[in-house]
């Protein structure tokens, strides 16, 4: 089990103050004018030596990612963006960094856009998280108060702003350019790639779009150094991570644990175990409502990091660990995010748009029976033409759960249709 | 995606008062010259908080000040779920009902919901009270769930949720986030972590 001495996120539960002193005496902010004085390439180094992926699902290298900047300005400003437009079910992680640890945010925002050569970062903070929001103001506002953002923030000699925006409600901002075009004032509807926004963003200038813990990390990763974060987990899943346990475990919470931790220690260590013991657990979602579901008999052994659960087909995705118990119609689970897609598509691309609202139509049906074997593999076949024939992720969202049921649960399936109303009316 | 439409009868006007006005000032500073249509959300949500739904006149207001064609206005309105396009009521409920907060008990919420309000958008007749379900709102480990104007109850029951909706149309003081032992997202019964901060 990972160390107090090697956790980042030290007030996580918010024990104590989210304030400006509390957060110096948690050693943030210390002696960040040095961090930057080592200059750009050396924050990048560190962060590239730290193995760190991004923590918002996809799981891409953030130094890597911050790189892929301009390395020469052509006039045009450049800019951070911080993704805390934070929606994926099961996911709660980036609301407890900004409302309890909201100036390891802020300290890797100044770092982050140091190294890419920004001056100005906005933090999309989702709609709902209205408190979140204001906890996240407070600090901004104090951090200003104490130079520590500005003009020659922190002392460093680099100036730098940080803007509080928010959403209104949509999940397809956490798409990092639906929520550049909705932070331009319009529509959150993704845009084509390329130009990608590293060469071409925010007002058309270049951006790098980041998740709220991938940002706060970077403080503790550039202080202690890269190769502590990447002693961490196994190669190329290296550090540390927040993980969200929901669904039916005793104790659900958030907890920052080890990359790499089995699945069934982190359930039964921290959420206090699968409600009525291990053997009566059915399934798993490891990593947010967009990836497929395990069953038992995987969760068992099953590591928690990118690769151990790509191995799987499935994912680390945002680390959110829902878990079902055998009292679980996981029809109808599966069929209830179908209906989240459905509702959250944006509409733009036909096989989404259409497709979402199809899947969790015959799921529905399913769950209660009323369908036709056949139709599972129909089913199947729509999840494909889905899966990769859209511009965003979200595609693919809505159709992995689907086909993550079907691969693992399909005798179940089959076997409530043989007891539903339509097989008679088949024969 | 949804289809949401402008409510049927709509006010005569819109204006917002001095105060919203500088403060949508202080806004529109944030984005660079050009930029001022990023302010586009925040304006919106100011109306909506100032009058409690979105209306027509409203968003042709936000429109005006930002200097955008009425249609991009009306686009922005009608695709982010939180404006709400017609009347709510003063306590307005949110409950999550997406898997997460499903396993942990949200239908229970939702008969609360139709015992003691009705419907999804009808609105109590003393005008206190009225719900919708919602989609993921983020507070997994705390299911199930409620947003109630701009505060979370979490780690409800029927009966701490009938007793939360009681007591704020009674105009009581109502304690926000967990409606249990807990006091944000550590587990239950002890910490397993950290233990030394508490």
């Amino acid at each position: 089990m990972l160390r107090d001495e090697d956790r980042i996120f030290t007030n996580i539960y918010g024990f104590e103050g989210a304030d400006l002193k509390a957060a110096k005496a948690r050693g943030d902010w210390q002696a960040t004018a040095d961090l930057i004085k080592k200059g750009s390439d050396w924050v990048i180094d560190e962060v590239k030596a730290s193995g760190l992926r991004g923590r918002g699902g996809a799981g891409f290298p953030t130094g890597l990612k911050w790189s892929f900047m301009p390395k020469e300005n052509d006039g045009r400003p450049h800019y951070l963006v911080v993704n805390a437009d934070e929606s994926e079910p099961g996911t709660c992680k980036d609301r407890d960094i900004m409302r309890h640890e909201p100036h390891k945010l802020l300290e890797g925002c100044l770092l982050a856009g140091f190294a890419m050569g920004a001056h100005a970062c906005y933090i999309y903070v989702r709609g709902e998280f209205i408190r979140e929001r204001e906890a996240l103001q407070r600090a901004v506002d104090e951090a200003y108060a104490d130079g520590l953002l500005g003009k020659n923030a922190a002392g460093s000699g680099w100036d730098y702003d940080i803007y509080v925006h928010h959403g209104a409600g949509a999940y397809i901002c956490g798409e990092e350019t639906a929520l550049i075009e909705s932070l331009e004032g319009k529509k959150g509807m993704p845009r084509l790639k390329p130009p990608f926004p590293a060469n071409m963003g925010l007002y058309g200038c270049p951006t790098t779009v980041n998740n709220v813990e991938s940002i706060a990390v970077a403080p503790t990763i550039c202080r202690r150094g890269g190769a502590w974060f990447a002693g961490l987990g196994r190669e190329g899943n290296s550090g540390t991570k927040l993980f969200c346990i929901s669904g039916h475990v005793n104790n659900p919470c958030n907890v920052e644990e080890e990359m790499g931790i089995p699945l069934k220690e982190l359930i039964e260590k921290h959420a206090g175990g699968v409600r009525g013991g291990w053997d009566n657990l059915l399934a798993v979602i490891p990593g947010g409502s967009s990836v497929p579901l395990l069953p038992k008999e995987i969760c068992d052994t099953v590591l928690m990091d990118f690769d151990s659960l790509k191995e799987v087909q499935s994912g680390l995705g945002t680390a959110a660990v829902i878990v079902m118990d055998k009292s679980t119609d996981i029809i109808k689970a599966i069929a209830r995010i179908s209906h989240f897609y459905k509702h959250e598509s944006c509409g733009q691309c036909t096989p989404c748009r259409e497709g979402t609202g199809w899947m969790w139509r015959v799921l529905e049906r399913m769950a209660a029976g009323r369908a036709q074997p056949k139709e599972i593999d129909m089913l199947l076949q729509v999840t494909k033409q889905i899966e990769g024939h859209t511009i965003c992720a979200l595609g693919d969202a809505a159709a992995w759960p689907v086909q993550g049921l079907i691969r693992h649960f399909r005798p179940l399936i089959e076997e409530r249709l043989a007891a539903g109303p339509m097989q008679e009316a088949a024969e | 995606m949804s289809v949401r439409r402008l409510h049927a009868t709509q006010p005569e006007s819109f204006a917002f008062t001095p105060e919203n006005i500088e403060w949508s000032k202080g806004q529109i500073s944030k984005y660079p010259e050009g930029r001022q249509a990023s302010a586009i959300i925040p304006l919106l949500w100011q109306a909506q908080k100032q009058e409690g739904w979105l209306s027509e006149p409203a968003i042709r207001t936000v429109a005006d000040m930002l200097d955008m064609p009425y249609m991009r206005a009306l686009e922005v309105a009608t695709f982010y779920t939180m404006f709400n396009l017609s009347p709510v009521g003063e306590f307005f409920v949110q409950l999550c009902g997406t898997t997460p907060c499903w396993l942990r008990g949200a239908d229970d919420l939702k008969s609360v919901c139709r015992k003691m309000i009705g419907e999804q958008g009808d609105i109590t007749e003393d005008g206190k009270l009225s719900w919708l379900e919602v989609e993921c709102l983020g507070a997994c480990v705390n299911a199930p769930m409620v947003q109630i104007n701009d505060d979370f109850y979490e780690d409800l029951t029927a009966e701490s949720f009938e007793q939360v909706l009681t007591d704020l149309r009674a105009g009581k003081e109502v304690a926000t986030g967990p409606q249990n032992t807990r006091h944000t997202s550590e587990p239950e019964g002890g910490l397993t972590v950290l233990k030394g901060t508490k």
